[in-house]
């Protein structure tokens, strides 16, 4: 699913020759996670080695789907755009297992609680072939 | 039984706003504290111990310091778990005297971060590392980052935010005693609750203050403090565990101090029970709330009725950070971990300020540095009088 939103001007990824893929593939709208698998485990943040074993990691598509598993809502932050602020950062556990760290959008924050479904957005930045993961409720 | 190894001198700068002094500074007027407190020779020092040095990245830290404080060592680490550091650099420090690499190690820490005007708690910074364009992008700060730990903790366990005020207002209460603490009116659990919210659901009141200053130790030999006619505290036990987010596997609402406790207590032949003052780390309430569960001072999920009815005040049942700890006195350069010491020390020594001091012979001194939401370096200490091992 795409967002009409865009990323900016919030601080943009340092994209490495390990995460370029993982970047791109948000910009076309799926969300990758590594995979190992001779541990059979998804891992996030995405990385070449598998931090359980050191084998190489393939890429995985998830569902972008998910449940809150914990969230803040910041009501000041400095160097972050006035505009974007009351700002939910939260940890969202993926169907397929890791918490990911993300923004919760398209919501009162006030209506957001734990274990809530939600599922994955995508917000383009400046960059083409870099979009940035965040998450709605579903 | 290992050697006996020794804190010899503690010195905190009675400072929290230094504009008018250099980070290295500062850290030189508090290794001349700690040496002078001890009463040794600056000659006298063979190791040395630091974390960085805040606006110095990449500085290779123990040449540029060494080089600085005119220090010729034979040993010397810069383990950087952020504010708990200086924790791990006791321990680190008796396993090298124990190694017989060094019998006098100085270990020291200074920061500016309020006369830098530094966003500490709340603003974004640039990114760093590799965590951080999956982390930082979002707007992780510390406090949104504890903010989610508290939230997470009083959903699976019914903490309160009342329970939370609860250390604050212990801390502020030991604080109106201490002439050097930033904050040093007592404020109720309804003043920390009806405080403007940070990041929901954690209150201004329920966050450490911002302060320049510094302080510093001294650990030494058997052989060393046989020699000195001060007081020295005994340095029985230490552990230390970096817990990270592990693939994703994260659970949020425990610390490193589950294994850096364990580690500690078993070192020293101690338990939870033998405790009877405890400095810990408070970044942020909710970062003393999981430790003293994680430390077992109480079982998993009843952190907050623990807390409850003044069990951390100095004539309660857990005595903690009775100088006003880092949510109220002092938490120089954003690294709480060597003020956590130091009062440990005062309490051993019977140095406190009078209407805190405990009759406490064994001690905990704990740390938590980095993010529980993430990655942080949890380190335990345990302390004795002499003689009480």
């Amino acid at each position: 699913m795409t967002d009409e939103e865009t990323w900016g001007p919030r601080p943009l990824p340092d994209v490495s020759p390990e995460t370029e893929r993982y970047w791109a593939a948000a910009s076309e709208g799926t969300l990758l996670l590594s995979y190992c698998s001779a541990c059979d485990l998804y891992i996030y943040h995405p990385r070449a080695r598998c931090p359980d074993c050191f084998e190489e990691t393939e890429w995985a598509e998830s569902s972008g789907d998910g449940t809150v598993y914990s969230f803040s809502v910041a009501e000041r932050m400095e160097g972050w755009p006035e505009e974007d602020l009351p700002l939910v950062v939260a940890y969202v556990e993926l169907d397929e297992g890791p918490r990911v760290m993300t923004n919760i959008v398209g919501c009162d924050p006030d209506e957001i609680a734990i274990d809530d479904s939600v599922s994955a957005v995508f917000r383009q930045t400046e960059e083409d072939d870099v979009a940035v993961p965040v998450f709605q409720p579903s | 039984m290992s050697e006996p190894v020794y804190i010899a001198g503690a010195f905190e700068h009675p400072t929290r706003e230094a504009p008018e002094k250099s980070t290295m500074q500062i850290h030189a007027e508090v290794a001349a504290g700690a040496l002078d407190d001890a009463g040794v020779s600056k000659d006298a020092v063979d190791a040395y111990f630091t974390a960085g040095v805040p606006e110095m990245e990449h500085a290779l830290t123990p040449l540029m310091a060494t080089d600085y404080l005119g220090l010729d060592v034979d040993y010397a680490d810069t383990t950087d778990y952020g504010g708990s550091s200086y924790v791990s650099h006791v321990g680190h420090a008796a396993s090298a005297i124990r190694d017989g690499k060094c019998d006098v190690a100085l270990i020291t820490l200074a920061g500016r971060p309020r006369s830098r005007g530094q966003a500490t708690g709340s603003g974004t910074r640039e990114l760093r590392t590799v965590q951080d364009s999956f982390e930082r992008i979002y707007g992780a700060t510390n406090v949104t980052m504890y903010g989610m730990a508290a939230r997470r903790h009083m959903h699976e366990h019914g903490t309160t935010s009342e329970q939370l005020a609860e250390i604050r207002a212990a801390a502020s209460h030991h604080a109106q005693y201490n002439e050097n603490a930033m904050y040093q009116d007592p404020v109720s659990v309804e003043e920390v609750v009806d405080s403007p919210v940070v990041a929901d659901p954690l209150h201004l009141l329920d966050c450490c203050v911002i302060s320049d200053g510094g302080g510093a130790l001294l650990v030494v030999s058997e052989d060393v403090r046989a020699e000195l006619s001060r007081d020295c505290v005994e340095v029985l036990g230490h552990g230390e565990s970096p817990k990270h987010h592990d693939a994703g596997r994260i659970d949020i609402t425990a610390t490193g101090a589950v294994e850096s406790g364990k580690q500690a207590f078993a070192e020293a032949g101690l338990g939870p029970e033998h405790v009877e003052y405890a400095s810990i780390y408070d970044s942020f309430t909710i970062t003393v709330l999981e430790a003293i569960e994680d430390l077992g001072f109480c079982a998993k999920g009843e952190g907050g009725k623990f807390v409850e009815g003044g069990t951390l005040r100095a004539d309660g049942d857990l005595p903690f950070n009775t100088d006003g700890g880092g949510l109220c006195s002092n938490h120089p350069g954003n690294r709480g971990g060597m003020t956590k010491v130091i009062e440990a020390v005062r309490q051993l020594r019977g140095e406190a300020n009078p209407e805190v001091q405990t009759d406490a012979d064994v001690a905990l001194a704990h740390g938590t540095g980095g993010s529980i939401a993430t990655r942080h370096g949890a380190a335990t200490l345990l302390l004795g009088t002499e003689g009480s091992a």
